[in-house]
């Protein structure tokens, strides 16, 4: 087993502990890269379906491309697909900087659609490479009432041993994910042919290393076209995979306090 | 188009946990590697060296560990990270498991799967506490791979002889642990002795640098070659297979392989391993997760392990275990948990404490209790047979988790062997209960808990706990009292009033109590309980859901109160050591609510008490909506 084999292993693994213990249970689906690897995880661990719902917590300000892209794959991969919307930015927290503040509305989002659904079980593709925050993570985050992660007390998690929900409206969040690198999520999407949004293969000498929001998220400088073009300049890059995202440059603790309020 | 050639595959990251006492340099040492190795991304470094600059040192390696994460507030670090970087073309990722609070917890979750440990020992100092403590876990996680990096020798002016006197006795330490460290690297952090390049400041020392000792960690040893060990996960119903899904922990599977299915000993054979976007499969190894159909189609259940018929597990029903415990209470004989074994789970109870590590020396103790985050070897009495393999370094097997009634882990449990039966001893076996703590909320529509009440004598906590208990039942709400005088009258009719007996009816009252709230209930309990030790003690029995509240009332309205004349007796001389006159009574410093009654009526502070454990004890919205 090489390393993309290992990690392949081990996010079934996860992906399998999560359905038998989590009940309801979806899996976001942001349209990115990450999370379409995701989604292929899931039709591997579940021989070719995907037995719970996908989510798109809709902003409304996603790329034309993103949505094209969210219709086409939800009936080739016959996923069951929930959709939740957003509030508007002006029911958002005020004091907090304004591309966190407009990022905050998928926290708002996300937490109607888990209360909706009455979800156990929410499975999301963070990494601990992107972001300090996240590096925090657990693969089972138990999440309280009011969906809040309580980042300095978290439980021990070891041998594959996980958390599971204990008190009523707690669920908790799943990070298959999580031991991926930016560049392990590349080398796996090139080995299986994973389907991409385009936005992410330079043109005109830019292109979008990480996909948010439309008013959030800008391109970097790249002319990489191709999958194999986009690994070699990650192998050679030193700039960070979210310099494009513009709540990450704000203020110090713009971040933590969106995670900590239930942002991914 | 793809002109580009695809990377050859890798090996997987190898990863190091780095551990040691507080200062004695883990930080820098992180740091310092991360720069040597030139892990770092574009301006940290300058950034590194400005902020140095700034509070008048050279440069600060540590900042840069700091940086990474999100307690720049205080600096202090609360939960382990992670860091990739590469030697050569080899990839590993540090560990780093600081944070004085809930050390234990925290480390083991970083540190339980990984392969090599870099211990850091502060060359002055010597081992210290949790040098020994770190040690020890490294020993129960079974990572054998210990690389030992005496720090900071330049204040020691890099002198042969002190070094090796200071390696003399770690030696001795972790001998006693039968650790043998694969090499120890005498090195300065801060001056990067020894780390990516040699020293010239210890010509006499020839043994490699910190990044050749890292480069020489042997890669993860293949559990390909035993015995197969398939734990089931999960058993689906697709179309009309039904297949058996579950990690290969060691060994390897082949269609036409015969398999014994768990306890129940049923025979099958593996039919096909079922796959999805890859090619058709007729084996697969330890580490793969799998799918595979059986044949006759047996139905087993998530926990029972596959095995081959001549390299069965052991079964037993009393198991001897290392211990690491990871509450910040002491765990006693009689308590009762889960205990998680790869996908299995069983009911188990603490049977006998058989010896406890006293972390001063290392040595191993009889006691009657672990101590908070304490290391001991227990025996545990399992509800019925079962299958498990000793724990070995490096494997997967024999990792028992200890889990509590809130699905939380509690410890960690490497299972040692088969325990014997010790006569003249009391094998314990209190059978678990099916109906879970959120099964019971739901079907009664709030919590069980504990709500103690502890003030002088006449303070009127009986009075008030029988109001609160009118109101609350009033609600719906199944609650139910035990005061002095009730436990008295019976459960506690053979004690006295010495120190001992009052605390035996302590813990008599607090051990009813946990009963009843287990089952779901509200117990309001009303006792002078008059100090602290007496009150912590209570509440460890209890644990979670426990309540203290103090009944606050001046001991002048009490002594004129004194609806039982026991003040006037007291003062005639004929009670002795009655709390208040001639006992201490120690006031709670800050209970969960305090009630103070003088100036207030019964019914506003029989509605309040109510009210708070109304509200305690509520489910919420989200909860209810759960309801099935």
């Amino acid at each position: 087993m090489d390393d993309l084999d290992q990690l392949e292993a081990q996010s079934i693994f996860i992906l399998r502990e999560a359905y038998r213990k989590l009940k309801p249970l979806a899996m976001l689906w942001s349209l990115g890269k990450d999370s379409n690897v995701m989604v292929w995880l899931a039709r591997k661990a579940f021989l070719g379906r995907v037995p719970f719902p996908v989510m798109h917590v809709d902003t409304g300000k996603k790329f034309p491309e993103m949505y094209r892209f969210r219709d086409e794959y939800t009936k080739k991969w016959n996923l069951e697909l929930l959709l939740g919307d957003c509030p508007p930015v002006e029911e958002i927290d005020p004091t907090l900087p304004p591309a966190a503040r407009s990022a905050a509305r998928k926290t708002a989002g996300l937490a109607a659609m888990i209360d909706k659904y009455k979800l156990a079980g929410v499975i999301a593709g963070i990494r601990r490479d992107e972001q300090a925050t996240r590096a925090k993570e657990r693969v089972f985050s138990p999440r309280g009432s009011g969906h809040k992660w309580d980042v300095r007390n978290q439980p021990p998690e070891f041998w594959d041993q996980y958390a599971t929900p204990h008190e009523p409206g707690m669920h908790v969040r799943v990070h298959p994910l999580l031991s991926w690198r930016e560049i392990d999520i590349w080398r796996y999407i090139e080995r299986e042919g994973i389907p991409l949004v385009d936005l992410y293969f330079a043109k005109d000498g830019k292109r979008y290393r990480s996909l948010g929001d439309q008013d959030i998220t800008s391109p970097v400088e790249s002319n990489a076209s191709t999958v194999a073009e986009v690994i070699a300049e990650l192998e050679t890059s030193r700039t960070s995979e979210r310099s494009g995202r513009a709540m990450d440059h704000e203020s110090e603790d713009a971040f933590e306090r969106l995670r900590v309020a239930g942002y991914l | 188009m793809n002109t580009i050639p695809t990377p050859a595959p890798q090996e997987a990251a190898t990863p190091i946990v780095i551990v040691g006492h507080v200062d004695h340099g883990k930080s820098t040492l992180i740091g310092r590697l991360l720069y040597d190795t030139d892990s770092l991304p574009d301006g940290r470094v300058a950034q590194i060296i400005e902020s140095s600059k700034k509070r008048g040192l050279t440069v600060e390696w540590s900042f840069l560990l700091d940086s990474l994460q999100i307690e720049r507030d205080q600096g202090v670090t609360v939960d382990s990270t992670r860091i990739p970087f590469r030697l050569g073309r080899r990839q590993f990722v540090i560990v780093d498991a600081p944070g004085h609070r809930q050390f234990l917890r925290n480390m083991i979750t970083g540190a339980a799967d990984a392969e090599a440990a870099v211990l850091v020992v502060d060359a002055n100092e010597g081992a210290q506490e949790q040098t020994r403590r770190h040690a020890m876990l490294l020993r129960l996680i079974g990572i054998r791979h210990v690389i030992v990096l005496m720090n900071k020798v330049d204040i020691l002016g890099y002198d042969q002889q002190k070094i090796e006197a200071a390696e003399r006795d770690i030696t001795a330490l972790l001998h006693q642990l039968e650790i043998e460290p694969t090499v120890f690297v005498p090195a300065s952090a801060r001056e990067g002795d020894n780390m990516a390049a040699r020293s010239d400041r210890m010509p006499w020392y020839k043994g490699p640098t910190l990044t050749e000792a890292l480069a020489a960690v042997p890669a993860p040893s293949s559990r390909a070659d035993l015995p197969l060990r398939l734990p089931v996960q999960d058993v689906y119903r697709f179309d009309t297979k039904r297949i058996v899904v579950g990690r290969i922990e060691r060994g390897r599977i082949r269609v036409g392989d015969e398999v014994v299915i768990g306890t129940h000993g049923a025979r099958a054979r593996i039919a096909t391993i079922e796959s999805w976007h890859t090619a058709p499969q007729v084996a697969a190894v330890a580490g793969q997760s799998v799918a595979v159909t059986l044949e006759p189609d047996v139905i087993p259940d998530r926990g029972d392990f596959l095995f081959p018929a001549d390299h069965a597990p052991l079964r037993a029903a009393r198991i001897q275990t290392r211990l690491f415990w990871l509450r910040q209470e002491p765990l006693r004989v009689g308590e009762s948990f889960r205990l998680r074994l790869a996908t299995a789970e069983h009911q188990v109870t603490v049977a006998a404490i058989d010896s406890v590590v006293r972390l001063e020396d290392l040595t191993e103790h009889p006691a009657e209790e672990v101590p908070p985050e304490g290391f001991a070897e227990i025996t545990l009495a399992v509800s019925e047979t079962m299958l498990f393999d000793p724990f070995l370094p490096g494997t997967a097997d024999g990792r028992g988790v200890l889990v509590d009634r809130n699905q939380q882990i509690v410890g960690g449990a490497p299972l040692i062997g088969v325990a014997e039966s010790v006569a003249g001893r009391n094998a314990i076996h209190p059978t678990g209960s099916a109906v879970s703590l959120w099964d019971r909320a739901r079907a009664k529509g709030h919590h069980g808990g504990v709500f103690w009440m502890t003030g002088l004598p006449g303070a009127g906590k009986s009075t008030l706990a029988r109001g609160a208990e009118s109101r609350l039942f009033a609600r719906g709400i199944d609650v139910s009292v035990l005061d002095g005088d009730t436990l008295r009258a019976g459960l506690c009719a053979d004690l006295g009033f010495s120190e001992a007996d009052r605390r035996e009816n302590v813990r008599r009252a607090a051990a009813v109590a946990s009963i009843l709230a287990e089952s779901g209930q509200v117990v309001i309990v009303a006792l002078i309980s008059p100090t602290v030790a007496d009150r912590e003690l209570a509440r460890q029995i209890v644990g979670d859901g426990f309540h203290e509240i103090f009944i606050d009332t001046p001991q002048a309205t009490c002594e004129q109160r004194d609806p039982k004349g026991l003040y006037a007796a007291a003062r005639a001389g004929k009670i002795a050591g009655f709390t208040g006159i001639d006992a201490p009574y120690e006031a709670p410093a800050s209970p969960a609510l305090r009630v103070e009654t003088a100036g207030a009526s019964r019914d506003e502070t029989a509605d309040r008490l109510a009210t708070y454990i109304g509200d305690a004890v509520r489910l919420d919205d989200a909860a209810r909506r759960q309801q099935p």
